[in-house]
């Protein structure tokens, strides 16, 4: 990326950006396809859900506490604590849209982890980063889950190719550039011992949304931070 | 599982996911947060990405689950640290996973 120009960047270079993380969601998006189709869930309502959830963590989620059984209150708020970090997320890149309401509404869709992620890279967030890596992955959500829902049982079990451990790596990758400054480290080993904490206990998505306070470091007067460049572990 | 219950999930998860992605952009507008809640905000990323790191390799049905996936994403952890491409770390956990899952 050190040949891009420090400039404004436009939504190409977000389309660029994401373009090397691509795999992850086509390979998601086929999963859940699959997994959707294979539990019942339905083609239809997959594809649908990856158009207007847009959230591969929730999504699965979903799916899994149905299939096991569970109430569909349940698949729902474990969907929705899966994602009301997204609240958060929203308000932190809130300033950076520009325009009247509802292109705000539009372009706010293309928040996701990954997008969020990438469009902070560079100190402050970047709108054309955010909307066009967000754009990029939103149609190869959306367009593997369809392609994943008429594979049908060729992947009966998309984790006998270890694809939840890519998926926990693919977040690693993205954290790993954060964790450079100190407090950032000790927010998120917090956050890491307040997951496991709860895992044991609570509902899936609880313990994410309960590491979550972990950010309230942020409100300590003097940070002492890393120098920066200097390797994070 | 009745189908429409996967219907009422998509559309109740639908709206509220987009009403959380919506909440900033649309609600907040162009305002800018004071320093101490940006700086609270800012800390969210690593601890959620964190979070979603923790759940993914040990996360199981209400438990803590040691398995193939914490070898693949140690493995992974091990690349990022040598600066290997986000795509060699994912390559590298899910090749370790499924080899360890097809061992045992």
């Amino acid at each position: 990326m050190g040949d891009e120009p420090t400039a404004s960047p436009r939504i190409r270079d977000g389309v660029r950006r994401a373009l090397p993380l691509a795999p992850s969601p086509v390979l998601f998006g086929l999963s859940f396809g699959v997994l959707a189709d294979a539990t019942g869930f339905g083609a239809v309502a997959a594809v649908v859900m990856s158009a207007t959830t847009f959230a591969g963590a929730a999504q699965f989620a979903s799916v899994s506490v149905l299939d096991a059984g569970g109430t569909v209150a349940a698949a729902i708020l474990a969907a929705i604590f899966l994602n009301a970090r997204y609240v958060a997320i929203s308000v932190a890149v809130a300033s950076i849209f520009p325009g009247g309401k509802l292109r705000r509404l539009a372009e706010s869709q293309s928040i996701v982890d990954e997008s969020w992620a990438l469009s902070g890279r560079r100190g402050r967030f970047e709108w054309p980063i955010l909307v066009g890596s967000g754009l990029v992955f939103y149609v190869l959500w959306v367009g593997s889950t369809a392609v994943g829902t008429v594979l049908g049982g060729v992947l009966e079990d998309p984790n006998a190719l270890g694809l939840d451990a890519a998926f926990a790596a693919l977040f690693l990758a993205l954290a790993a550039p954060y964790l450079r400054e100190r407090r950032a480290q000790q927010a998120a080993a917090l956050a890491a011992g307040i997951t496991l904490a709860l895992i044991p206990f609570a509902p899936a998505g609880v313990p994410i949304i309960a590491a979550s306070v972990a950010c309230l470091l942020g409100l300590r007067r003097s940070p002492r931070t890393g120098s920066p460049g200097s390797p994070w572990w | 599982m009745v189908v429409s219950s996967a219907w009422i999930v998509v559309g109740v998860v639908g709206i509220a996911t987009i009403a959380f992605k919506a909440a900033g952009p649309v609600l907040i507008g162009r305002r800018a947060l004071p320093g101490r809640i940006e700086s609270v905000v800012g800390l969210l990323a690593p601890v959620m990405l964190v979070a979603l790191v923790v759940t993914q390799t040990f996360g199981g049905e209400k438990e803590i689950t040691v398995d193939a996936r914490v070898a693949g994403v140690g493995a992974a952890f091990v690349a990022i640290l040598l600066r290997a491409h986000v795509i060699v770390a994912m390559a590298i956990a899910a090749a370790v996973t499924a080899l360890l899952r097809l061992a045992f």
